[in-house]
């Protein structure tokens, strides 16, 4: 078992034809994930690496592959366009990597997403991983291991860290999600962790959050009334400068909201184990799950 | 991306939002001029510089002030004559102040109500919300604290946007009778339209007046652009004015690099901006004090290590430097040769301490070593913060 992706999901590329798309899209079929087909308009009919189909359309690509998930490197001005061309097409798992979408494309598509059944994840995100089963996105495919921990987070290489630090303790990971660190996104902590909540091949969950936004809060609030696995978390940001823009473009203090202390206390609160700083979250885990 | 008030003034001018009369000027002869052009006998003169809290500023001449109220003409050029070319502090400058190289002159309005409007992005409902409050002319945050039920908050569909009957509510909300709710409704939909159009992350109207004659208009406004969305304005962009910026901040953003300035003396080099983040966080942990967040990106090149390098080796509040990488997509080995290349062009003249894991580590650390450079390791994350704040205090000491 695992969370939203297996041995059995079949990835199309939207964007393949680019630098990133091209490079990762190698990648992800070098890890074993079926890569199905690629989507670059007025591409239609070459091949991929001399394998993979390329499409116009992606309902094109739809018909002709059976393809369920896609993972998109199309550049910030059109990504919008991609996500709800996927969408429209019946895609059920949407991975948008692209950074620097217009938070106004992003509002609107996500209010349109409302209308179809798929999950979003991203955009501005590494993506989401099985170990040895699936990888869709651009994180290092060798630092994880198959095993029990369920990893979600805000931010790239901080899940890399936590993931490694896992791996390094003996532990593997069931599923790692990268919820993406832009202000409005699909996928959110909370309904990832619900995800992870209900996968049985999951013992324990890794949330890593940043300061800005309420979901740290929110998926604090989810945890205590449900969750009962154990939970370890970590919060980057807590000695950032209020209203200064960290990298992220989500992750910003306004008005002495969205602090890394208002974010801890709340999952404290909740009864999750918190890492006392980046460094320690892997010997949390094996503390956690009594190793 | 910030502007200044007399820039903000234009646009939402241009949008429909009725603002004072008046214009900028560059020297004390121009303000002048503007002055004598406007029908009235008094007026407001106003430094323009990106930070709040003007009013209650003061020069670093001791001059008082970056607002000020005059009679004539005469003395907004005296006015002007003393701001042009001088340095603001407020609150929100930082003690070195901003460079001050226009002043906007405007008549000044009889006010019978002060007002607060802002349309902002509410994240948890990925909506714009129109904020709107009675409790104009000081910060909504301080209202917000003490009394919250002052303030209105009006999600706004995104597909559907500002309607009607949403305006008649905010405008009732402040304060309009049900027979002049015209003026106010036709405000907020050319705010609101300001908004969409040119992708404001933040539209604020504070204060909005309402003069004694009854006309409702912008006295003050703040707008902030998203990043993400200016390749697609153009006429925002050339708004951008490089004396308001940090210096550090800028020579950055010339290369891609994602750099902010802080105030310690550890120069910090990431790639991620949640680890960049987090690296902030253990260097305090370990009693440290950072100069900057600066995060490479997953993908840097060996030229952008040289120039983020250059950069924190330029700053001369840096007293040690801490590399830490997890190298994902950016492999350990080209980093390495990248700082090896810095280090050579550039010869380093604090300690820098590398804290290096994941993709090819052994070929980078073994590079590393082998380059003679007198570069600290570091194997686990705390291990190097507590390394560089110990090099940086012993440089003091």
């Amino acid at each position: 078992m695992s969370v939203l992706v297996d041995a059995n999901t079949r990835l199309l590329v939207q964007g393949i034809t680019g630098k990133s798309g091209s490079f990762h899209a190698s990648a992800c079929k070098e890890y074993g994930t079926q890569v199905v087909a690629g989507v670059t308009p007025a591409r239609g009919g070459e091949t991929f690496e001399n394998t993979v189909p390329i499409f116009d359309t992606v309902s094109e690509a739809v018909a002709a592959t059976r393809a369920n998930a896609s993972m998109i490197f199309v550049p910030p001005e059109f990504a919008g366009d991609a996500i709800l061309e996927a969408a429209d097409a019946g895609i059920q798992l949407i991975v948008a990597i692209t950074e620097g979408i217009p938070v106004m494309d992003m509002m609107r598509v996500r209010h349109a997403l409302e209308e179809y059944s798929c999950v979003l994840i991203g955009p501005n995100c590494p993506g989401i991983i099985t170990p040895g089963a699936c990888k869709i996105g651009i994180m290092p495919g060798y630092i994880h291991r198959p095993g029990h921990v369920g990893v979600v987070s805000r931010s790239g290489t901080l899940t890399y860290e936590a993931v490694w630090q896992i791996t390094s303790q003996g532990l593997g990971q069931s599923t790692c999600i990268g919820v993406g660190g832009d202000p409005i996104h699909g996928l959110t902590l909370q309904k990832a962790v619900e995800y992870l909540h209900a996968d049985p091949d999951t013992k324990a969950i890794v949330m890593i959050g940043e300061i800005g936004g309420s979901e740290e809060e929110e998926a604090a609030e989810y945890i205590q009334a449900r969750v009962r696995k154990p939970v370890v978390s970590f919060i980057a940001g807590a000695t950032a400068p209020p209203g200064r823009r960290m990298g992220h473009a989500g992750a910003i203090i306004s008005g002495g909201q969205g602090t890394a202390q208002a974010k801890i206390e709340a999952l404290q609160k909740a009864g999750v184990r918190m890492a006392k700083n980046l460094g320690e979250i892997g010997k949390e885990v094996a503390q956690a799950l009594g190793k | 991306m910030n502007i200044h008030e007399y820039q903000a003034r234009d646009l939402l001018s241009s949008a429909g939002v009725a603002v004072p009369r008046g214009a900028v000027a560059k020297t004390p002869e121009e303000a002048e001029s503007i002055a004598r052009s406007l029908p009235c006998n008094s007026f407001v003169v106003k430094a323009q510089v990106h930070a709040g809290g003007r009013g209650k500023g003061h020069f670093v001449d001791g001059y008082k002030s970056g607002v000020h109220l005059v009679k004539t003409p005469h003395q907004v050029r005296d006015v002007a004559r003393h701001m042009i070319g001088n340095t603001l502090i407020t609150h929100q400058t930082g003690p070195e102040g901003k460079p001050v190289h226009s002043v906007l002159v405007g008549e000044s309005t009889d006010i019978a109500r002060e007002l607060y409007l802002a349309i902002v992005l509410d994240r948890s409902s990925g909506c714009p919300v129109l904020v709107a409050s009675q409790q104009g002319g000081v910060e909504i945050e301080a209202v917000a604290e003490k009394n919250p039920e002052a303030i209105l908050r009006e999600v706004i569909h995104p597909g559907l946007g500002l309607q009607p009957y949403q305006a008649r509510k905010v405008s009732i909300f402040l304060g309009f009778p049900s027979t002049g709710l015209r003026a106010p409704c036709r405000l907020l939909h050319a705010a609101y339209r300001l908004f969409l159009e040119k992708d404001c992350s933040q539209v604020e109207i504070n204060p909005l007046a309402v003069t004694k004659g009854g006309d409702v208009v912008a006295l003050d406004a703040k707008l902030n652009f998203d990043d993400n969305a200016l390749f697609r304005h153009k006429e925002i962009q050339d708004l951008q004015d490089p004396s308001q910026e940090d210096p550090r901040d800028l020579a950055a953003a010339e290369h891609h690099l994602n750099y902010i300035g802080l105030e310690g003396n550890i120069g910090c080099m990431v790639n991620g901006a949640g680890l960049a983040m987090a690296t902030l966080d253990l260097i305090q942990a370990a009693g440290g004090k950072p100069a900057n967040f600066l995060d490479v990106g997953g993908g840097a090149s060996e030229s952008m290590i040289t120039a983020a390098f250059r950069l924190l080796q330029a700053d001369t509040a840096v007293k040690a430097v801490f590399v830490n990488i997890f190298g994902g997509i950016l492999k350990c080995d080209l980093l390495a040769q990248g700082m090896i290349a810095a280090c050579k062009s550039n010869p380093p003249r604090v300690p820098i301490i590398v804290r290096l894991q994941g993709t090819n580590v052994e070929q980078g650390r073994k590079l590393l070593k082998e380059s003679g450079l007198p570069l600290i390791p570091a194997e686990g994350l705390m291990e190097g913060a507590e390394k560089a704040v110990a090099a940086a205090t012993g440089k003091k000491g």
